[in-house]
């Protein structure tokens, strides 16, 4: 498979002139994924950001076919859109699903469920902003341990979100699904060839993409590449494939870079004390030791 | 420049004018996101290598590459500073918009 | 054509496979277990070529067939009590979006207390959704609704989700002797679905199921109904269209027995009103001037063509098998404002009976009647221990099986 770069990815636009927020990460793993995937794509969205800031009649954002959800159901109308496509005969196209973390490892958990279930013919993005950041900012299951969110507050009984991330990737996996994969916004490349690596799948995709959210991590919002770059290189997320049965870790750095860095950029973390940033990198390490020993080879 | 444009949209004069059911045609942009910025970037084409890493990583998709030199869609962009930020020779400058224009 | 004895839910499964829809997506339910079944076993056999999805859940059943339906192939999905519930918010996104979707619903009760057997709560709690909704009398019926269903559906002005109702186990259980077109008769009558305004296609690009702010939303929903109102005309005119190249139709959206010249009529819908033209016409025989109406759509409401039936009653009776709680029969409710709004001024009596398949006998029906009569005479049955107190004294509770 050729490498995809900023040289020879296509310089058409195929989601444009939305309204998410500048520096929004979610919107970049979008915006990349359409020019992947091309103009013969029905794309499938549920209620959440994306969604918001795409389809306000009359201003559509999508250039190609696109339909907003219920919040629980992208997993059941990509899937719908698929078997629709296939009755009427109308063939290379893709059905694909972006939702967000809530719309994924929480209301959307089993709609996605029965689609990797059935082998659907769709690709399912997880773009994953670690909150419920359309409605202000609130705790999902995807919300890492010590986050500060407006259902989640951070005081003098909590530390914020008192669970660890829902193991998404995982719980996708244990389905036996074509291909799952982890990203970020941070290693582009990395993300793009998953991307392209989807569209030759036969069967369900899923690809989780990490991507930050200025708004609710509490950062400026040039820093979004930078920011989901480190997330991985200090560990606390990772790139990930799940083919033919088998995991494999993309990334494995012999050194993490220090937790504390990354999470002193965001608001969302500036509470954590010390104990707590251990915690996290408890979590992080057990959570590694696990991944090396069980997916390298 | 190489970019979606702007659909003159009309209001549906009746009830019955309007689309059915919650439909709209996609590639459908009635208005613009310039007046979000308030800082505007501005390539220093003596120093842009050509990397393309602005295009890349633009969560707006405002950096056409298909002329000689890269190219800004201020109509779009948002003035977020990623493609600044993420600039390796620092060719990309945030210039504070001017409150008239 | 074929004539076979077959129960309510097989004769929908029939209707279904001579409707083609492109894609099943369902869940089981019971009682509508056997139009799954049958659908997937018609799948096997290659009768049917369909897609089958064995779909997680109901709200999945539902958005699986949206997703069906925004691309411009034929969607069909049956459910029941629960399962409806369970699908709620999937209704009013598929009316909105103007999907020509059509459901089977086996009417059942609602927990709690649980029970699987029939009566009309769980489709009532749907009025409001934005889906036609027919509710039919027997297993021909069924069948035949299935066929008219997408072509009511699918008629470019009307584009709206169809739900076709069945009387749980008393119809979906129940064996009648059912003609069941052929194929080639069905293709006659009803055409390949053809959707062009709201579907995505490689042709022209749509984006589907969008936000409307303030600014405009409010017109996006004057539109639904105003053309929901006007769907009246295409039902009458499929219905008719039916009737003609098939020998058997079902009047629109009610059907009138004696009603001319009768003081009191009875409003049915449903499988209650085969029992109810049997004791009509026995009290007819009688020489009591009575009559019946089965109504048959509950949305789009049949306002003109139920105050027209209604206009020379002097007591009208409206038989509901589900109560909207704090108030009265939700048909009822919906027959006393038609009446209001065309002037009218019957009394009006509102019989509660059937919830969690209590049945609805013949004496029941008799008893309706006879209350009737009694109403026709004087103000109200005062002395009735099954009647409640005021301000509720229009409502009959039938067949309880203690004082109230």
């Amino acid at each position: 498979m050729e490498r995809i770069t900023a040289r020879n990815l296509t310089n058409e636009e195929l989601f444009y002139g939305h309204k998410a927020c500048g520096g929004c990460g979610e919107s970049l793993a979008v915006r990349l994924a359409m020019k992947i995937l091309g103009e013969r794509t029905f794309a499938s969205l549920p209620a959440g950001c994306m969604s918001a800031v795409s389809f306000i009649y009359p201003n559509m954002a999508f250039r190609t076919n696109a339909i907003i959800t219920p919040f629980a159901s992208t997993g059941a109308v990509a899937a719908g859109v698929a078997a629709g496509l296939q009755a009427l005969g109308i063939k290379d196209t893709y059905s694909v699903g972006f939702a967000g973390d809530g719309g994924t490892a929480d209301i959307g958990l089993q709609a996605l469920s029965g689609a990797i279930d059935r082998g659907d013919q769709i690709i399912y993005f997880c773009n994953d902003n670690e909150a419920y950041m359309n409605t202000g900012i609130q705790k999902s299951g995807l919300t890492p341990f010590g986050t500060k969110t407006t259902t989640s507050p951070a005081g003098a009984n909590l530390p914020g979100s008192t669970t660890m991330k829902k193991n998404m990737f995982e719980i996708v996996a244990a389905h036996d699904i074509a291909y799952a994969a982890t990203a970020s916004v941070g290693y582009l490349e990395d993300y793009m060839m998953k991307v392209e690596k989807a569209k030759s799948v036969k069967g369900t995709s899923y690809i989780h993409v990490l991507a930050p959210c200025p708004t609710g991590w509490g950062t400026t919002s040039e820093i979004t590449i930078s920011l989901a770059k480190e997330a991985v290189d200090c560990g606390l997320w990772y790139l990930a494939e799940y083919e033919d049965g088998e995991f494999k870790l993309n990334k494995n750095p012999k050194e993490f870079t220090p937790v504390e860095n990354y999470v002193k950029k965001q608001g969302r973390f500036k509470h954590l004390k010390d104990a707590e940033i251990k915690q996290l990198e408890a979590a992080r390490d057990k959570k590694w030791e696990k991944m090396r020993r069980n997916w390298v080879k | 420049m190489n970019r979606p444009k702007m659909v003159n949209f009309k209001d549906p004069e009746t009830v019955r004018d309007y689309p059915m059911g919650a439909t709209c045609d996609s590639d459908h942009l009635t208005s613009i996101n310039a007046g979000w910025r308030t800082f505007r970037p501005v390539i220093d084409q003596e120093k842009c290598i050509k990397c393309m890493r602005c295009f890349l990583v633009c969560p707006d998709g405002v950096i056409d590459k298909s002329g000689d030199q890269l190219e800004i869609d201020y109509d779009f962009c948002k003035g977020c500073g990623v493609c600044a930020h993420e600039c390796k020779p620092k060719a990309i400058n945030m210039v504070k918009e001017a409150i008239n224009g | 054509m074929a004539r076979r004895f077959v129960s309510g839910n097989d004769a929908v499964a029939e209707g279904v496979r001579l409707a083609r829809p492109h894609v099943i997506s369902a869940y089981p339910i019971t009682p509508q277990t056997i139009v799954v079944e049958r659908l997937s076993e018609f799948v096997e056999d290659g009768s049917l070529q369909s897609i089958y999805m064995h779909v997680e859940s109901e709200h999945s059943a539902l958005a699986a067939a949206m997703g069906v339906s925004s691309v411009g192939a034929r969607a069909f999905t049956a459910t029941s009590s629960q399962g409806l519930l369970y699908m709620a918010e999937n209704l009013p996104y598929a009316s909105g979006a103007r999907m020509p979707i059509v459901m089977m619903n086996a009417n059942r009760a609602l927990a709690t207390p649980w029970n699987i057997y029939g009566d009309q709560m769980d489709s009532m709690f749907m009025l409001n959704s934005g889906w036609i909704q027919v509710y039919v009398e027997d297993a021909q019926e069924a069948l035949d609704m299935m066929i008219q269903a997408y072509k009511i559906a699918e008629d470019p002005k009307v584009l709206t989700p169809f739900m076709v109702n069945l009387d749980g186990f008393v119809l979906t259980h129940t064996y009648e002797v059912v003609d069941i077109p052929t194929q080639e008769e069905v293709d006659a009558f009803l055409p390949p679905i053809n959707l062009s305004e709201n579907i995505m296609s490689m042709e022209a690009p749509k984006s589907l199921c969008i936000t409307a702010g303030n600014n405009y939303n409010m017109e996006f929903k004057i539109k639904q109904n105003e053309e929901m109102i006007e769907s009246i005309s295409v039902i009458e005119q499929v219905d008719a269209a039916f009737e003609k190249q098939f020998g058997r139709g079902y009047n629109g959206l009610l059907e009138t027995v004696d009603c001319e010249d009768a003081d009191v009529i009875l409003v049915t819908t449903g499988s209650i009103t085969g029992t109810a033209r049997m004791v009509q016409k026995t009290l007819r025989a009688e020489g009591k001037k009575v009559g019946l109406l089965k109504l048959r759509y509950l949305r789009p409401f049949p306002t003109k063509a139920l105050t027209e039936a209604l206009k020379n009653a002097k007591v009208v009776g409206v038989v509901d098998k589900n109560i909207s709680f704090g108030y009265e029969g939700t048909i009822f409710t919906n027959v006393n404002s038609a009446l209001m709004q065309e002037g009218a001024s019957q009394k009006v009596d509102n019989f509660i009976c059937g919830l969690g398949g209590r049945d609805v006998t013949k004496e029941n029906i008799h008893e309706m009647y006879e209350k009737m009569l009694v109403h026709l005479e004087t103000s109200a049955d005062v002395n009735d221990a099954n009647v409640a107190s005021k301000p509720q004294d229009r409502i009959h509770y039938m067949n309880v099986r203690c004082a109230l």
